[in-house]
């Protein structure tokens, strides 16, 4: 999906249209009502730049935008924001997760008007899983906001523009506000209404975990529908492959927060290729969900399977007849120098 | 203090009330506190509180009491220190991602918000971050001289 106005040099912002808060392509991929595609790229536990490109370069011409994860299940890896600068200056549109475990209201606040600096237009505002189940199970953790309020304080640096103390900003971060939701995690008749209070705080946009048991989603999009919760919000369905019957079991028992119900690892044990099986179950769940109203798009978390979401995407054929934007490789030539681009 | 903290949670609609009224009271004293003075107070009400509220709803004493939101389940006993309602990491079972053996604090405060049956449910309330600065001071006194339109920063008692 391309605009008319896209910049010429890549990761310039885009002319922010009238009723948007960024001027970001993720937003306006949503606005325009079209059924968006996100992905998880995983961060490589690496100081090299390549390995971040060669991951994202994974995802070209298949997805809207790319969700930089900040300490996944509280295990270490290169930061959120650091990805998130690589990916910018190639043009990608960036979803930048917080996680409220490891950074305190100064620490958010500041990597909010970094990363907005340097191109990033969507936030995704996290409590985050405890350090407990991570690699570092002594570190401390944080917890000075959650994601509620964390949502608050950055819609007030963008609409209010200013910090939480009250201190003005001389520019505020333009950013597309972004939460996550569980709709399988209990109590299961407040998730509707959480997800309404996440909207009150702020949220533009929210992403949820896996969607692996249906019949519940449907319960809770009904729910979410009868509130009218998803006019005010994009909802973005999460999905993913399973590597195998094995491993969502564990997954189910050891990941918390997700829901795989037997009927699924029934029909993964029952397959002769595992692994195709669970990316074809992928495939059926998009299909479903595209179905259901009020879900705007998906965000595709493979993990350890990031290879396949091209063929998850195309296969699927979600994206219908669009093409997201991808980045070239050719603005060398674009570009004068980086020197111009910088002082532009 | 567990079992008590779930007890409190049963019973959150006449505790509520109860709280309610026994706050009223307090404000009703308060020219006697304004003749013995504020400060001389905190002491022996931070004691008072960190006692009842504690065996009632094992108050954690942030010192910016929001119970009353939160169906009487002291947010703050959450090990992620949630303000604004349950994580994503709640078991099936309704237990705590961090710790396996307690019953989610969230899971509790809907249960309580149920009851309350008002007019919509306050766990909606947006609750700001935590100020850490009046951790283990004495949120009853803080709301008397709120409601009493003496100086003194806001809090949001039950």
């Amino acid at each position: 999906m391309k605009f008319d106005d896209e910049p010429l040099v890549p990761g310039h912002p885009l002319p922010i249209r009238p009723g948007h808060a960024s001027p970001g392509r993720l937003e306006r991929v949503l606005r325009a009502g079209a059924f968006a595609v996100t992905a998880e790229i995983s961060p490589p536990d690496s100081a090299d730049p390549n390995e971040v490109y060669e991951r994202a370069a994974l995802f070209d011409g298949h997805v809207d935008a790319i969700n930089a994860t900040d300490g996944s299940g509280a295990n270490c890896h290169m930061s959120s924001v650091g990805m998130c600068a690589l990916l910018t200056r190639r043009g990608y549109a960036m979803v930048l997760q917080m996680s409220a475990r490891d950074r305190n209201r100064i620490a958010i606040q500041g990597d909010v008007l970094g990363a907005a600096a340097m191109g990033v237009y969507n936030v995704l505002c996290l409590t985050g899983d405890g350090v407990d189940v991570g690699d570092h199970p002594g570190a401390k953790p944080v917890f000075d906001v959650d994601c509620m309020s964390m949502l608050s304080m950055v819609r007030g640096m963008r609409d209010d523009g200013q910090f939480l103390s009250g201190r003005k900003l001389s520019s505020p971060p333009k950013v597309f506000l972004g939460a996550a939701a569980n709709p399988f995690a209990p109590p299961f008749d407040y998730r509707p209404l959480r997800l309404e209070k996440k909207v009150a705080s702020g949220a533009q946009f929210v992403q949820t975990q896996y969607c692996y048991d249906m019949d519940m989603f449907r319960n809770y999009m009904a729910a979410v529908r009868d509130a009218g919760t998803h006019e005010r919000v994009f909802i973005l369905a999460g999905v993913g492959p399973l590597a195998s019957a094995r491993s969502a079991e564990w997954i189910r028992s050891n990941v918390p927060g997700i829901h795989i119900p037997d009927s699924v690892i029934r029909r993964l044990k029952g397959a002769d290729d595992q692994k195709e099986e669970g990316v074809r179950i992928c495939i059926d769940m998009i299909n479903e969900l595209r179905e259901i109203e009020g879900v705007h798009g998906i965000h595709i978390m493979a993990f350890r399977q990031e290879d396949r979401v091209g063929e998850i995407v195309e296969r699927s054929g979600v994206l219908g007849d669009r093409e997201p934007w991808r980045p070239r490789y050719d603005w060398d030539k674009l570009a004068p120098s980086e020197d111009a681009v910088a002082r532009d | 203090m567990y079992r008590m903290r779930s007890w409190s949670v049963r019973n959150a609609r006449w505790l509520k009330r109860a709280y309610a009224g026994f706050e009223t009271f307090l404000v009703w004293l308060n020219p006697l506190w304004r003749r013995i003075g504020y400060d001389r107070l905190e002491k022996p009400f931070v004691a008072v509180e960190k006692v009842t509220k504690g065996v009632l709803l094992d108050s954690q004493s942030c010192g910016q009491c929001i119970v009353g939101f939160t169906g009487l389940s002291c947010p703050m006993n959450c090990p992620k220190k949630l303000r604004n309602g349950p994580c994503g990491g709640v078991r099936a079972n309704g237990s705590c991602e961090v710790k396996p053996n307690m019953k989610c604090v969230w899971v509790l405060a809907w249960e309580g918000n149920k009851r309350f049956r008002d007019n919509g449910y306050p766990i909606q309330v947006v609750q700001p971050a935590v100020d850490n600065r009046l951790i283990g001071t004495s949120a009853w006194l803080r709301e008397v001289r709120h409601r009493s339109g003496a100086s003194g920063s806001a809090s949001r008692e039950v």
